[in-house]
């Protein structure tokens, strides 16, 4: 059994509200839609403008690139953070960007890079661990926010961005959308189709921080304390 | 640990909060951070007062149909090969995540920041079947070093200094470290590192449930809560039952409404959606899921008067706002939910026996109701309360009796109460200076004791708030 004591404690909370069970519902009605009023009807660039500003407020550096000079940028993001360990993300956008040869050629020179494998199991968390970076495609990139949404999967293990110093996210321009709004729509109008969602959907926004001491903002904590967002302007 | 913190009674513990200086001036100074960013991300946002009015029929139409969407949620979080328990009290709940423990022959248990693990004591459960467990929260790290409860219900250490703190490391933990706040941090990363690596199981709370997949959503910031889902291989998620949303088209404004009125930040760092147990082709995340649903006396809250204070969505904007808990901290409440919803909801979750003090340790200057995201009409539980405790429970002082039934009479319309405030402003004339009260009648003498007290507002708090800091500016 893997419901426990349902009927007893549902039955109580319909008997305080003073009515029998229900059974359907119709989806609320609701008077206002304010969330729809942000950044309605912004470009594709004004969203990367959006995007742009709000990295400094999340202590993000901000990268722009196209699929051809994507290698180069990362390789500066790279040398910039002194990172000479990767743990990548797997699946077919790596080969969609000329990830997968700049890969093989970083690990001609010397640079350790693991990119994910499910056959591989625990040996993929236990690299993380100790990569000095890690790198994700974004599956949708919200602007107001500066937030990237990873729909981890078999490719995209939760490790890659968590456990890293350096958390480094490929940002396809297409990906960006004004806020969650489109990111709750989207993925309630998949759930609707019968398309259930991924066991972990990650809005990651920048690196981890705490204001626990004395209030002051420390950036980094337990997941990464650097980040970087590399947005592919024909991806 | 459980609601109830402390034996002290309730003028000890004032007097302890107002002793203790460190503590007041890192409200003080805390609030008026917190406060300013909470109204600068809604000024950035724009249309705050429809984004609350959103955030208000999202919560009153989930609770109208609780039974419903928890009986969806259920339903989806069994779907994706999760277990989940309705625990109708305290113990049912610990119960059922010490079997959990003991089938697992659970060494280590990890957890994420959650309120209601608090209030239903389940670390002293775990721990007396043999677990170690570890907060991994910054603050609660830092709290459970120093067996200390926390003071306030988004940034729990807010009582302690940063000495304080690099003290408590070194005692417990052999630190040798300085006191900045950095080097703290990046002890506490590479201690508590260790221990999600090596966790049997993950205990977090739920901030949101999302009943149409059977989602369990964690907003944080530090990470923490990643690692306990990502790392061990058993996830338990304990929620209050209340912490429910139909759909993630009403989970994306409650989302956004939290973030911006719990620490006036967009979004977190981290907004973690999990879904039942990792699938076949993934590696990390758990194998084993339990969501664990809490009633422990939130179900007596349906129904009534008070059904709204169930629409709390944790953000803490009211405790920020409250001039009662700058002046005496969190602690003085004796409840791990301090601040105007500690005060509404301790008494009907733990009854009034305990907590009949609560609802006094407001100035009904009706800030909290102001800065709620969701509009719960806090200071109007609060009069109400003491309506009831008076009147009904008979607990109060002849004074208190007095005047508390001319407030609820006054108070029971909207229009009156503004009308009641305006009065009081009048009755209350001879004893105000420059708008302050220095020594107050009756029941207010024991707070003016300690404190410059506000006048009833004549215009709204933002205002009185404004000339008071210009008053204190001006020295």
């Amino acid at each position: 059994m893997t419901i426990h004591h349902r009927e007893s404690f549902l039955n109580n909370i319909a008997d305080q509200l003073g009515r029998p069970r229900r059974t359907e519902v119709e989806p609320p009605e609701y008077s206002v839609q304010p969330q729809d009023r942000v950044l309605a009807g912004a470009t594709a660039d004004e969203l990367v403008d959006v995007l742009d500003k709000q990295c400094e407020v999340i202590h993000t550096n901000l990268e722009k690139a196209t699929v051809e000079t994507l290698p180069e940028v990362l390789r500066t993001v790279l040398e910039g953070y002194d990172v000479r360990s990767i743990a990548a993300a797997a699946g077919p956008r790596n080969e969609v960007s000329g990830l997968d040869e700049f890969y093989n050629r970083l690990t001609g020179e010397g640079y350790e890079v693991h990119v994910w494998d499910e056959h591989e199991g625990r040996h993929n968390v236990e690299f993380a661990e100790r990569a000095g970076a890690g790198i994700v495609f974004s599956d949708l990139t919200l602007a107001e926010s500066g937030t990237v949404t990873l729909f981890n999967d078999r490719f995209n293990g939760r490790s890659i961005s968590l456990l890293p110093e350096t958390f480094i996210a490929i940002v396809p321009k297409r990906t960006i959308v004004p806020r969650m709004t489109q990111a709750g729509r989207l993925i309630h109008a998949e759930e609707s189709k019968g398309n259930p969602v991924s066991s972990c959907v990650s809005f990651v926004t920048g690196p981890s921080n705490s204001a626990d001491i004395e209030m002051n903002l420390i950036v980094g904590v337990h997941g990464p304390v650097k980040a970087t967002y590399i947005v592919v302007e024909d991806m | 640990m459980s609601i109830k913190i402390g034996k002290k009674t309730y003028a000890e513990r004032i007097q302890a909060g107002i002793d203790n200086a460190f503590m007041r001036q890192a409200v003080s100074s805390a609030q008026g951070r917190f406060r300013s960013g909470r109204l600068k991300a809604a000024e950035d946002l724009g249309d705050w007062e429809e984004w609350r009015t959103r955030g208000e029929e999202i919560r009153s139409h989930t609770m109208e149909n609780l039974d419903y969407y928890l009986h969806q949620l259920s339903e989806q979080v069994e779907k994706r090969g999760g277990t989940v328990y309705f625990a109708k009290t305290a113990e049912e709940a610990n119960q059922y995540v010490q079997k959990i423990a003991r089938e697992k022959e659970a060494k280590k248990v990890v957890k994420s920041k959650s309120m209601v693990t608090e209030e239903i004591g389940l670390n002293e459960a775990l721990e007396e079947s043999g677990c170690e467990v570890v907060e991994s929260d910054l603050g609660e790290w830092i709290l459970q070093l120093d067996e200390d409860p926390p003071s306030h219900i988004v940034t729990p250490a807010l009582h302690k200094n940063k000495e304080q703190i690099r003290e408590t490391f070194a005692e417990k933990k052999g630190y040798t470290g300085s006191d900045q706040p950095e080097a703290l941090a990046a002890f506490a990363r590479e201690q508590l590192r260790q221990d999600f690596l090596s966790a049997d199981i993950g205990v977090t709370g739920c901030n949101f449930a999302v009943a149409e997949s059977g989602a369990v959503t964690l907003v944080t910031n530090e990470g923490n809560a990643r690692m306990v889902t990502s790392l061990p291989d058993t996830h338990i998620s304990v929620m209050g039952m209340e912490r429910i949303v139909p759909t993630w088209e009403e989970l994306e404004v409650v989302v956004s409404l939290l973030t911006r009125a719990a620490v006036g930040q967009k979004l977190t760092s981290y907004i973690t959606a999990l879904t039942g147990t990792r699938l076949e082709s993934e590696v990390d995340g758990p194998e084993d899921f339990h969501l664990v649903i809490v009633d422990n006396g939130r179900s007596k809250i349906l129904g009534t008067e008070f059904q709204s204070a169930l629409h709390c969505i944790r953000c803490a904007a009211c405790i920020n706002a409250c001039p009662v808990y700058r002046h005496v901290g969190g602690h003085s409440y004796g409840s791990i939910y301090p601040g105007p919803i500690g005060a509404v909801l301790t008494p009907l979750l733990d009854g009034y026996e305990d907590h009949k003090d609560l609802p006094y340790a407001s100035t009904l200057c009706a800030a909290c109701t102001e800065a709620c995201p969701v509009k719960i009409p806090l200071h109007e539980h609060l009069i109400r309360h003491r309506e009831i405790i008076v009147e009904r429970e008979n607990m109060g002082s002849k004074a208190e009796g007095v005047m508390m039934k001319g407030y609820a009479k006054w108070a029971s319309t909207s229009a009156a109460y503004k009308l009641s405030t305006k009065m009081a402003h009048t009755a209350l004339k001879p004893w105000t200076e420059d708008d302050y009260i220095s020594n107050g009648p009756g029941p207010l003498k024991g707070w003016t004791d300690s404190r410059d007290f506000p006048a009833p507002a004549r215009q709204s708090f933002r205002s009185w708030y404004k000339q008071r800091e210009k008053r204190r500016n001006d020295g």
